[in-house]
């Protein structure tokens, strides 16, 4: 495999196997961040989560659909700095209606599928994030972008 | 991998961890050349693999971890316990899985009657016994049936009553499994029990036999003949006759109480000679197992089989308290309902009014000091003792509600474990109900009116002849008036009219519309259980409408303490009167708020002395037991005279509301309560208007602040506080 299919296939590893991420919302003065629960298509380029629309995450996006996450396998050990791989992911975010819906719902609870009270209340929104660039760090400082825009 | 599926002869090799220690037994007993009945054991190996498969080892942690396990009350528990034995009801066992468990099962068993039985892992062990805590399902036919019952097995794992026992012995619900036990059923002619040591009486032996099947003794529907021996010479020491009228018999499915034969009734299934052979069976089963034993035997065609066999514990009766035996007891089969229910409506309630009505006619200002002071100790006394009937005739009662919802679940099986609500609500008859709808009839009288309106607003009383007065009186008279039985409104202000007056000009949510289906639930049993279904639905009915109705009756009496209470705080306000003085601020133990749990919330021990500039709460999670989103200021409702300020649109939060506090319900956006349950007045009460509810907050009313914006998400039970300004939801 040559190092950019093998960064690929990494930065697919880590988005289809991890179940959440950090998400980052404008909080107005400040970055603001969560932990969200996620499905990530197979072509990377879309990206699902829900959270309930009271939240401040919904106020955010409501207000600023521009987002990034992380992504990352780290195990909280020295090792880490030489195994762990975390990808920025870039995008912008809507919430999904009507066939749209149905569609990310599919995928997201195929990955959680113990979410589906949650995600099928009627509080609850599901965005679905059109991923415009990921940034993928391996050992501890190499980094490669991938860009899904013209 | 591990087996799926086990012979009892394979039983004695494989791991408690895998078989369970029912199973275990058996098959000991089997090497042992004693005759049990034909049987496998289905391991924990296929419950864990049904988890993975499923999902269940992912969903069941977001069901059990809302709250902590320690600070459930006995409701909660009995909700969780429902939620998951209604995901286990819509979980079926993946294809492959059901291949592979169908292709292990002896088909010269699974063609038989069967029954079906726990054998959890920490079952039957000489440390803690589970009996009777986990279900079995007794004539059962045919693989699909079997593999029904095979997943209700699994799910009493979760039952209130497990889960309340593994709280108490320490253990982790999150790590239990769960084997069952598959045998072929043996219709005995009689069959008991037998323990090597009877429990309380240690130096005898102790036989118990009906006719026909065990379960009705098990179930402690019949009441058996019962021996005490001498464990070493068989002398029988004691013989116990009952009034024998019913033994438990095989139905098409499942087992029924039939009425025994003219030549039964006379007759003792527990001859000498029959309980000489348990005796021995006993004996046996003791060297075995090297302890005294809790033996299941039945007798068929002169067979005489071991059912099960388990070590007799001390554990089971150290921890069978005065708390927890009475909820066990809440436990009530059906027929043990119906007759509290007549009680209840034809004794109980009928003597509360008439104490309250009787008390109602004393002239409270023509008493002189002393004889008031009597009168408020007097009407003391019966308010604790009617709340001590409520607390052993009307909290029981409520276990019809229990007992039709897990009918209604197991025959329709509805996504929503709380769907059968609203067939209760159909037919309701909510005294808590009419009154508000009385309440907005008066209201309507006011909006029709400005001028009234006008004049109230400024202070003025009605004309006593107006239609309105009279209305109002009527209403009183019937209802009494909610400000007093909420005890300790502001005097002066007159809070009904505030809350007419804020009626007319809001517009109060009307009861919702149901969605009961009524003919779905009775035409979906077959023409022979119909009348059982009828009977069910009618028990659980009269439970829910008691539930209510009965706080009002208590609420009753309550206001008749609480006027002579006003009556001498009246008279303290022109003299120093030291007989009166000591009377008139309530006690904590005659609080109108009876049902609720015993003591605080334990998280709230260890708060005060915290900085609470410091600790600003943004969403806390309750349960979610009223559908619905519902968005306004909070009202915080520290105690009764705060209800007299409610407005329309805010959000009731409360520690715990009783129908006595709930007349502002009709103009609330959403009720946040502390006080857990779905089934607890609040529930019942948003459920009638449609309103969002979340119940089982902690600390609600310390963490929420009057005015914060609340959105009450009825759907996931969450309460989100948004500070001092309204979110806009929509997208």
């Amino acid at each position: 495999m040559n190092p950019t299919a093998e960064q690929l296939s990494i930065a697919r590893e880590l988005c289809r196997s991890q179940p959440l991420a950090v998400l980052a919302t404008n909080g107005g003065s400040h970055p603001y961040v969560n932990l969200v629960a996620v499905a990530v298509t197979e072509d990377l380029r879309t990206l699902y989560f829900a959270t309930p629309r009271a939240t401040r995450k919904w106020a955010n996006l409501s207000r600023d659909p521009h987002i990034s996450l992380l992504m990352d396998n780290r195990s909280n050990q020295v090792a880490d700095f030489r195994q762990a791989a975390a990808a920025t992911i870039i995008g912008s975010a809507f919430e999904t209606e009507h066939s749209e819906r149905e569609k990310g719902l599919a995928i997201y609870l195929d990955k959680h599928p113990h979410l589906a009270d949650f995600v099928t209340a009627p509080s609850c929104a599901l965005f679905k994030m059109q991923v415009d660039h990921i940034y993928l760090v391996t050992r501890f400082q190499n980094v490669m972008e991938f860009h899904f825009t013209a | 991998m591990k087996p799926l599926c086990l012979a009892l002869r394979e039983v004695p090799a494989a791991a408690v961890s895998l078989v369970g220690g029912k199973a275990k037994a058996l098959g000991r007993l089997v090497h042992a050349g004693l005759p049990v009945p034909q049987a496998v054991c289905i391991t924990t190996a296929t419950y864990e693999q049904y988890l993975d498969a499923t999902g269940l080892r992912q969903r069941l942690p977001l069901l059990l971890e809302r709250k902590s396990f320690a600070h459930m009350r006995w409701e909660e528990l009995w909700d969780l316990g429902l939620r998951i034995r209604n995901l286990f009801l819509n979980t079926p066992l993946p294809p492959d899985l059901t291949d592979h468990l169908s292709a292990c099962l002896p088909p010269d068993l699974i063609r038989l009657p069967l029954t079906v039985r726990s054998s959890a892992p920490v079952e039957d062990s000489a440390a803690a016994s589970f009996a009777g805590l986990h279900d079995s399902f007794v004539n059962v036919h045919g693989l699909p049936a079997l593999l029904d019952s095979l997943r209700l097995v699994w799910a009493s794992l979760w039952s209130d009553r497990a889960l309340l026992y593994r709280q108490e012995l320490g253990l982790d619900p999150a790590g239990s499994a769960m084997a069952v036990l598959v045998q072929e059923l043996v219709a005995g002619d009689c069959s008991g029990v037998a323990f090597s040591r009877c429990p309380g009486r240690e130096d005898l032996a102790a036989i118990e036999a009906v006719w026909g099947l065990n379960q009705g003794l098990v179930d402690g529907d019949i009441e058996p003949d019962r021996l005490l021996l001498d464990p070493l010479t068989g002398k029988i020491i004691e013989r116990h006759t009952p009034a024998r009228t019913h033994a438990c018999r095989p139905a098409s499915t499942g087992v029924a109480l039939v009425p025994l034969a003219p030549e039964q009734r006379k007759a003792t299934p527990l001859t000498e000679a029959t309980a000489a052979r348990v005796l021995a069976l006993l004996r046996q089963a003791e060297t075995l197992f090297a302890g005294p034993q809790d033996l299941e035997w039945t007798l068929a065609q002169d067979a005489l089989l071991t059912l099960q066999s388990r070590p007799i514990t001390t554990s089971t009766a150290a921890l069978d308290d005065g708390e927890r035996s009475w909820y066990l007891s809440l436990h009530r089969s059906l027929a043990s309902l119906q007759g509290l229910r007549r009680t209840i409506e034809e004794e109980t309630l009928p003597a509360m009014a008439a104490e309250a009505a009787h008390l109602a006619a004393i002239d409270l200002v023509s008493l002189d000091h002393a004889a008031l002071a009597a009168a408020i100790r007097e009407r003391l006394r019966i308010l604790e003792n009617w709340q001590e009937q409520y607390r052993q005739l009307c909290i029981p009662m409520a276990h019809g509600i229990r007992l039709f919802g897990q009918v209604y679940n197991d025959q329709l099986r509805p996504e929503d474990a709380f769907a059968f609500l609203d067939l209760l609500a159909g037919d309701t008859g909510l005294l808590a109900v009419e009154r508000n709808q009385a309440l907005l009839k008066l209201a309507e009288m006011l909006r029709n009116d400005p001028a009234l309106i006008a004049h109230l607003r400024k202070g003025g009383q009605p004309d006593p002849l107006a239609s309105f007065s009279v209305a109002l009186a009527e209403f009183t008279h019937r209802f009494g008036d909610p400000a007093l039985a909420s005890q300790g409104m502001a005097a002066g202000a007159d809070p009904l009219t505030v809350l007419l007056l804020e009626m007319a000009e809001a517009s109060p949510v009307p009861t919702r519309s149901r969605q009961a289906d009524e003919a779905e639930f009775l035409t979906s049993f077959p023409p022979e259980k119909q009348d059982f279904a009828r009977e069910i639905l009618a028990i659980g009915r009269a439970s829910y409408r008691l539930r209510d109705n009965d706080n009002l009756y208590i609420g009753r009496l309550s206001q008749r303490l609480q006027e002579a209470r006003n009556e001498a705080a009246r008279r303290l306000q022109d003299a120093d009167i030291p007989e009166l003085a000591a009377l008139v601020n309530p006690a904590a133990r005659d609080t109108v708020r009876i049902a609720a749990s015993p003591g605080q919330d334990p998280a709230v021990a260890g708060f005060n002395g915290l900085d609470s500039t410091r600790l600003q709460a943004r969403q806390l999670v309750g349960q979610p037991a009223g559908p619905g989103l519902g968005v306004g200021p909070a009202r915080v409702i520290s105690q009764a005279a705060d209800l007299g300020s409610f407005k329309a649109g805010e959000i009731l939060v409360c520690d715990a509301v009783d129908p006595n506090m709930t007349f502002v319900v009709p103009l609330a956006a959403g009720l946040v309560e502390r006080r857990g349950g779905m089934l607890i007045h609040g529930a019942i009460i948003a459920r009638e208007y449609g309103l969002a509810c979340v119940t089982g907050v902690p600390d609600a009313t310390r963490l929420i602040r009057s005015g914060e914006m609340l959105t009450v998400d009825g759907y996931l039970g969450l309460v989100t506080i948004a500070g001092q300004k309204a979110p806009n939801l929509n997208p």
